[in-house]
């Protein structure tokens, strides 16, 4: 009766809490205390007036584990509202990442080279370095990342997932 | 402007205001100096009676006690640091159980916060995981919401344990108050009504059974007295057999014919068979714990199986099922039977006939049977003999935890609910004889036993002061192996017999002990004095410690070892060294 053998599978879900002190903890402690996995976590303010926050949470697990997730994410007392991204709405996920590559000569312009691929934006140069802006799905970082690795990748951050449902509706 | 000035409080006064307008009579707690001016305000009062314990602890479990014997709210007062510490066992217990209970909390002055200042915990940090909602109130200004909001998260929905930690220098500040009318339910708002899809799919698989099953749990307990009245009504509609869990006794008669007796580890053999080959399983109220279904994937394996419970993270946790309702109890129960009513539902006579013979042969296994002794007290039997001779007084049953306890749930019986007090989910030895306390604050007039085994007791054996200093007349029944029997029995089963350190070396002698708390000391230690002395202990005022000497190595049978299957139980008399799976071994 037990469908643990079922495949794993990543969802993306989105958590609309109350902006008060101490939420933010509760969901994470949910994650670490019933072993679920955290793949990507990202939270803001998004309604300043209502004081909402919204967390996006990129987690993986059987069907009725990931079930399990919403409804106990669900009763935290002040979320207000979990929407699974990845099975009610097609969705769209971005990710933000800013990148430190440092060299000089080939590798310096190779590095650039495959930046304006990507469409990555240069937002801090020296005559040894480059922060580069990029946003994208979280694969196009990956591979943006893997191509910096020989051209003197020093630093990597990213922001994490924030993923918003396609039409007019609001989750 | 005038009028608002009026309303300013300080928020120890409007602790004790919020506590008065939630109906608070009674609050266990342990002063300190992170809740002085709390204390300041109890003491300038003659409605609130403030009950101290002798252990934070003791504050949680009798408050847990207080409010499984009333379906009241319990309600606790703690100092910060060890005072906030000492309640976390309680706190667990009550998430586990659903036990509606409001904590509050000192804490250090705001300024403070953060310091490592004398006696601070990062108390909303440690509850967190172990409360079903916290706050740490950082204005004065919220003091009012959210106390009152703190009654009503433990007491709606789920029920559960809410923390409210309030640092020193708001209990002194002064600040606005609002009645409980005044304040905005929040966003929370559990479900009460069941879908009526779901319940009239349930009505006619229910209808359509020939093998079904009623497995019911503590939720028909939190659902209050009406689910319990509705639980018979319905149960007696149908004429399906019945069994609970160790949570849900006393929701339906134990003297009724349709009941089976408990279910799962210690259960009985006909409710365990009966889970296993059933059809249709009717889960009203309880959550598949892993005491009720053994081994998983061997749980009752052939039954489509419904499911009512008020928390949707309840509902294919562990066990899928086929028809899920999230709802109150009470409510569902209602739509059910008047669905029930309305389409005419009828069982198909013939087969629940048949079922029911099935059932008949493994009643006559006669799970629950012991051997009889003329010369050494077996516990069984003493729980049995204080069951018959407290027939008929108004019995309230807590317990401790371990074999005592499973021997008080199979042959001490129920025929109404909130008269069974024990700790189910986490299993807290300690829990009994403060939560006999708590009972006992709530029926001062009622016969409320704690049956124990003397190692439990011993974790939360000053609470006995307590009893004294209230004269508050509880009866401790311990069960005294020397042993603490449970551990004893695993390691006998599962680890050789090598009873590595669950000997009970060095006890107390109960009755001196009795005594030294100025209560009064009884023992027994044979079968043809055990009547008298319980007869005397019923009939003493005042609290008494019971030392009921039983048998060391008495086993509780019958038992789904570790990993096991419901048709692979092991009776008594059977051959007491079980074969279990490297993996059964793993489990707890």
């Amino acid at each position: 009766m037990m469908m643990n053998d079922q495949s794993i599978e990543a969802h993306t879900l989105s958590v609309l809490v109350e902006n008060a002190a101490g939420v933010l903890a509760r969901v994470i402690g949910l994650f670490s205390g019933r072993g679920y996995n955290i793949e990507s976590l990202t939270v803001a303010e998004v309604d300043g007036e209502a004081h909402m926050s919204r967390i996006t949470i990129v987690t993986s697990g059987s069907p009725m584990v990931i079930e399990q997730i919403k409804a106990q994410l669900s009763r935290i007392v002040p979320v207000s509202r979990v929407t699974d991204l990845t099975v009610e709405a097609e969705a769209i996920e971005r990710e933000m990442a800013l990148v430190k590559v440092a060299g000089t000569g080939e590798k310096r312009v190779e590095a650039l080279r495959v930046s304006e691929s990507f469409r990555a934006r240069v937002v801090d140069t020296t005559h040894e370095s480059f922060v580069f802006e990029l946003t994208g799905a979280k694969t196009k970082i990956d591979a943006f990342v893997q191509l910096m690795r020989p051209l003197g990748l020093k630093e990597v951050s990213r922001t994490g997932i924030a993923a918003i449902a396609r039409g007019p509706e609001a989750m | 402007m005038s009028d608002q000035k009026t309303d300013q409080m300080t928020g120890a006064e409007i602790v004790i205001k919020a506590l008065k307008d939630q109906g608070v009579e009674h609050i266990f707690g342990y002063p300190g100096g992170a809740v002085l001016p709390i204390y300041d305000e109890i003491f300038k009062q003659d409605w609130l009676h403030h009950i101290l314990v002798r252990h934070e602890q003791g504050a949680a479990h009798a408050a847990e006690g207080y409010a499984r014997s009333t379906g009241k709210c319990g309600v606790l007062l703690v100092t910060s640091g060890p005072g906030a510490t000492n309640a976390v066992t309680g706190l667990t217990d009550a998430l586990m159980d659903s036990i509606p209970l409001v904590c509050i909390t000192g804490q250090v002055p705001t300024h403070l916060i953060g310091s490592d200042a004398f006696q601070e915990c990062d108390t909303v940090g440690i509850t967190r995981p172990c409360t079903k909602h916290n706050y740490l109130v950082k204005s004065v200004d919220d003091l009012a919401e959210i106390m009152h909001e703190a009654f009503y998260i433990a007491t709606s929905g789920r029920p559960g344990p809410v923390v409210v930690d309030i640092p020193k220098d708001i209990q002194f500040a002064p600040g606005p108050y609002m009645s409980p009318e005044k304040i905005s339910k929040a966003s929370y708002q559990p479900p009460k009504k069941g879908d009526l899809n779901g319940i009239r799919e349930a009505a006619e698989l229910i209808a359509s059974a020939k093998k079904p099953v009623f497995y019911t749990g503590g939720g028909v307990v939190n659902a209050g007295p009406v689910a319990s009245k509705l639980l018979r009504e319905f149960v007696g509609l149908t004429g399906y057999p019945i069994t609970s869990t160790l949570m849900g006794l006393g929701a339906f008669p134990a003297s009724d014919d349709q009941w089976l007796g408990m279910l799962g580890m210690h259960g009985t053999y006909e409710a365990n068979m009966a889970m296993h080959d059933c059809d249709v399983m009717i889960n009203i109220g309880a959550r598949f714990d892993d005491r009720i279904t053994g081994r998983l994937d061997a749980f009752s394996p052939n039954s489509k199986k419904i499911h009512v419970d008020i928390d949707p993270s309840s509902i294919n946790k562990t066990v899928h099922v086929d028809v899920p309702i999230v709802g109150d109890v009470a409510h569902v129960l209602e739509d059910m039977i008047r669905i029930w009513k309305e389409t005419a539902c009828s069982p198909d006579k013939k087969a629940i006939a048949e079922w029911w013979q099935e059932i008949e042969g493994w009643r006559k296994v006669n799970s629950l049977g012991f051997e009889k002794s003329d010369t050494i007290i077996k516990p069984q039997y003493a729980v049995q003999r204080l069951y018959e001779l407290s027939k008929g007084k108004d019995v309230y049953i807590s317990t401790e935890v371990g074999q005592h306890q499973m021997w008080a749930a199979q042959h001490f019986h129920f025929e109404e609910p909130n008269r069974w007090m024990t700790s189910g989910g986490l299993g807290t030895m300690g829990y009994g004889l403060p939560a006999a306390i708590g009972t006992q604050i709530a029926h001062p007039e009622a016969l409320v036993i704690d049956i124990a085994g003397e190692a439990s007791v011993l974790m939360n054996m000053q609470e006995m002061s307590t009893a004294v200093q209230y004269n508050l007349p509880v009866k401790i029944f311990i069960l005294n192996n020397e042993y603490m029997g449970m551990v004893r029995q695993w390691q006998q089963l599962l680890h050789g017999g090598r009873y590595s350190h669950s000997y009970s070396e060095a006890l107390p002698d109960f009755v001196k002990l009795a005594e030294a708390y100025g209560a009064t000391g009884i023992r027994a230690t044979n079968p043809s004095e055990l009547d008298e002395a319980i007869k005397q202990m019923i009939d003493t005022p005042g609290p008494v410690i019971f030392d009921c000497v039983v048998s060391k190595d008495e086993n509780c049978f019958p038992m789904i070892p570790s990993g096991k299957a419901h048709n692979e139980m092991i009776l008594a008399g059977e051959p007491a060294d079980v074969e279990v799976s490297e993996e059964g071994k793993a489990l707890v």
